[in-house]
């Protein structure tokens, strides 16, 4: 079981949250959704519900079912079994251009033979909407994504980011109730995708749309979602927001996905007084709050590398949450150092200082033998 | 030479190729075209300038090499433009010239339209069995091109293989005279040169991105409406090339006219075969010939001087 968030999770105060609501009702329901291809099971049994308004993300490795997933949601597959409700309805038989969802493809799919402006008008136009009106919502998207000079231009003709934004600016147009995005700012590079970021961001607060993203970057997913699914074989193994997906993982496989993680495996010695002692190979640990174990249990012990402390003299108390072993390797990243320490039993843990001062009088070196300490709430118990 | 070994890296290693060997390469493709298209076209050019004559071979003058040099400029002026304002004059030629390029015109629509679905269906087949049936596209190729229309005589005569199954099936009462007709040479154009249609608009389809009529259909474009809006236009480029493919040779093509199409049937290639063999009038088949490669060449260079504008301009 996972460990129930011991106190309020992330720096975030959120006022939103209709998930916690029981009487809110979601806007995409997947409900038992099965998708196989020649015996395969890209999407095995999976539920999930998003409401409106939130930006969603669908985290995991390449061939977890993420896309096909979307694919379905976009009416590009058909599911093998179950069903998916859109606002209560469903959407079994609805073919992809009768729904009321607009996908952003990872290439983009500009129409390479239309303008830019052309290619934002193109949803308009097969709803027959009157000429004069298109043409103030193509200048309105094409003010929205800062490409108004460009519009004359065919989508060859601009750079990597600018055709992302008219992707971007063309799956709007139509103001769908659900935007599904298939890596959006995969092809971008690093900065841009980081300025990227903040702008879908503020573009989802201010239409106030539903926004279903698909990345395998889990600091896209973290950045930009209100809650994160993170994906593996087909199903879901936790849908939570970004701050409970790193607090609190549910499984050792997302604890693992997410950022950086030592895990530690041992068995439970005893449960007393909502704390669990643990016996791991490399010493005993005490953890906070871990409901659900009984003594003996088999269990993994995972702490964040930036929870645990790094120092030469000894903790206060060395019999517990203590670690003594020899820093093996460093790597200075400017704004954290990473400590790699070689415990006695050969486990490798990794700490890592915040750099908040410019230069240090007496750094830690290679070969030093120090200890690695941290208080029990820190860490966290994995049963799975 | 010095003791010390060079360890620069890629100093010596990886040589530009020389002058010499990227201009053969460039050169190659330019000689071919000099030798067997440039030099012939301008033996036929001259030929066609100059008179019937009963000797070997049958025209006047006869410009040698050995002529350049010394003095057989005078030669020239025994060309004469007679054989061009003779074709221009024979209502027979001007008749030949717009009926080929009617019939090579209806051919070629016929063959896109029969070549279109099919190259879509290739396009669209399974990727393992898209090279099998390209191949099988081809397949044809691999007989005589003589015997493959001879064998329409078969099938399309009174008596043949067509009329004995409608009859059977009892959709016709009487046999259809379909050979020594223009439908016949529609057929056999359409059957021959199907291939050249169907390969280049497979070319253009295959390359295409699927994802852009995922995207059509997502914004709300039902599939007949995008294949219009997206998939044809970008198969044009395709589509031209093919429709060139089947018109050009279509025009001046002379077996399948010969072979299926009757008496009555008047088209260029079959005018300037009876030119040169029956009347052995090679100055004015020279002629002939010339016309039609102007008739063909220019407009397709108006065309692609438009399309290369029409790309140009944004």
């Amino acid at each position: 079981m996972a460990a129930a968030p011991p106190k309020s999770l992330g720096n975030i105060r959120r006022s939103f949250e209709p998930w916690s609501d029981p009487a809110a009702k979601p806007l995409i329901e997947v409900d038992r959704v099965t998708k196989s291809f020649a015996g395969f099971k890209a999407v095995d049994d999976l539920s999930l519900a998003i409401h409106p308004r939130e930006f969603h993300a669908l985290l995991g490795p390449s061939g977890c079912g993420k896309s096909t997933l979307l694919r379905m949601l976009a009416g590009f597959e058909t599911p093998t079994a179950g069903d998916i409700r859109l606002d209560g309805r469903s959407l079994t038989g609805v073919p992809p251009h009768r729904r009321p969802v607009n996908m952003m493809f990872q290439s983009y799919a500009l129409f390479p033979h239309m303008s830019v402006e052309k290619n934002i008008a193109f949803g308009l136009k097969q709803d027959g909407m009157a000429r004069s009106e298109i043409a103030d919502r193509v200048a309105e998207m094409l003010k929205l994504v800062k490409l108004g000079p460009f519009a004359k231009r065919k989508p060859q003709q601009l750079s990597g980011g600018q055709q992302q934004r008219v992707a971007l600016a063309r799956s709007l147009a139509k103001r769908p109730k659900v935007l599904l995005l298939d890596e959006p700012l995969g092809a971008l590079d690093k900065k841009l995708r980081e300025e990227t970021q903040f702008e879908l961001m503020d573009l989802q607060q201010e239409l106030g749309l539903t926004f279903v993203v698909v990345t395998h970057d889990q600091e896209e997913a973290m950045v930009m979602a209100d809650r994160i699914s993170v994906m593996r074989d087909g199903r879901i193994q936790q849908v939570a927001t970004p701050a409970v997906i790193y607090e609190a993982p549910a499984t050792r496989y997302v604890a693992d996905f997410i950022g950086n993680v030592n895990i530690l495996d041992g068995t439970v010695e005893s449960v007393a007084d909502g704390r669990v002692r643990i016996a791991t190979d490399a010493g005993a640990v005490e953890v906070e709050g871990a409901n659900g174990v009984r003594s003996a249990d088999p269990v993994a012990f995972a702490i964040r590398p930036e929870k645990m402390r790094i120092s030469r003299t000894p903790p206060e108390r060395a019999d517990v949450n203590a670690l003594r072993g020899e820093i093996w390797d460093i790597a200075y990243l400017g704004d954290v150092t990473l400590y790699n320490v070689k415990l006695a039993t050969g486990n490798v843990l990794r700490s890592t200082v915040i750099n908040a001062h410019r230069g240090i009088a007496d750094p830690l070196t290679w070969d030093e033998t120090v200890w690695l300490s941290f208080p029990s709430d820190a860490g966290i118990v994995l049963t799975a | 030479m010095t003791a010390v070994p060079d360890n620069s890296p890629g100093q010596r290693t990886r040589r530009r190729p020389s002058r010499l060997s990227r201009g053969f390469v460039v050169a190659v493709p330019y000689l071919w075209l000099l030798f067997f298209f440039l030099l012939p076209f301008l033996i036929v050019f001259k030929i066609s300038f100059s008179q019937t004559a009963i000797a070997q071979p049958p025209y006047l003058p006869v410009i040698g090499l050995a002529d350049l040099v010394s003095g057989g400029w005078t030669k020239l002026r025994q060309l004469t433009i007679d054989n061009y304002t003779w074709i221009a004059g024979d209502p027979l030629y001007v008749k030949a010239y717009l009926s080929s390029l009617r019939m090579a015109a209806i051919s070629t629509a016929l063959a896109l339209l029969v070549g279109y679905p099919v190259a879509y269906g290739i396009a669209r087949a399974p990727r393992s069995i898209r090279s099998l049936l390209v191949m099988l596209t081809i397949l044809p190729f691999w007989t005589s091109f003589l015997i493959r229309v001879y064998a329409w005589i078969g099938i399309l005569k009174n008596e043949g293989l067509l009329n004995q199954l409608l009859l059977w099936l009892g959709v016709i009462a009487q046999p259809l005279t379909i050979l020594n007709t223009d439908v016949a040479i529609y057929i056999g154009i359409v059957y021959s040169y199907l291939p050249f249609m169907i390969l280049p608009i497979y070319a253009s389809l295959e390359r295409m991105d699927h994802r852009l009529v995922e995207a059509a259909n997502d914004l709300g474009c039902p599939p007949t409406r995008a294949f219009w809006a997206i998939t044809f236009p970008l198969s044009l480029p395709g589509v031209l090339a093919g429709i060139f493919l089947v018109f050009i040779p279509a025009v001046g093509e002379f077996v399948i006219p010969d072979l299926l199409g009757g008496s009555s049937t008047l088209m260029i290639g079959k005018t300037l075969w009876d030119e040169f063999f029956s009347n052995r009038d090679w100055p004015v088949s020279s002629a002939v010939a010339v016309v039609l490669l102007m008739v063909l060449v220019i407009p397709i260079m108006i065309f692609q001087r438009l399309q290369a504008r029409q790309e140009g301009a944004v």
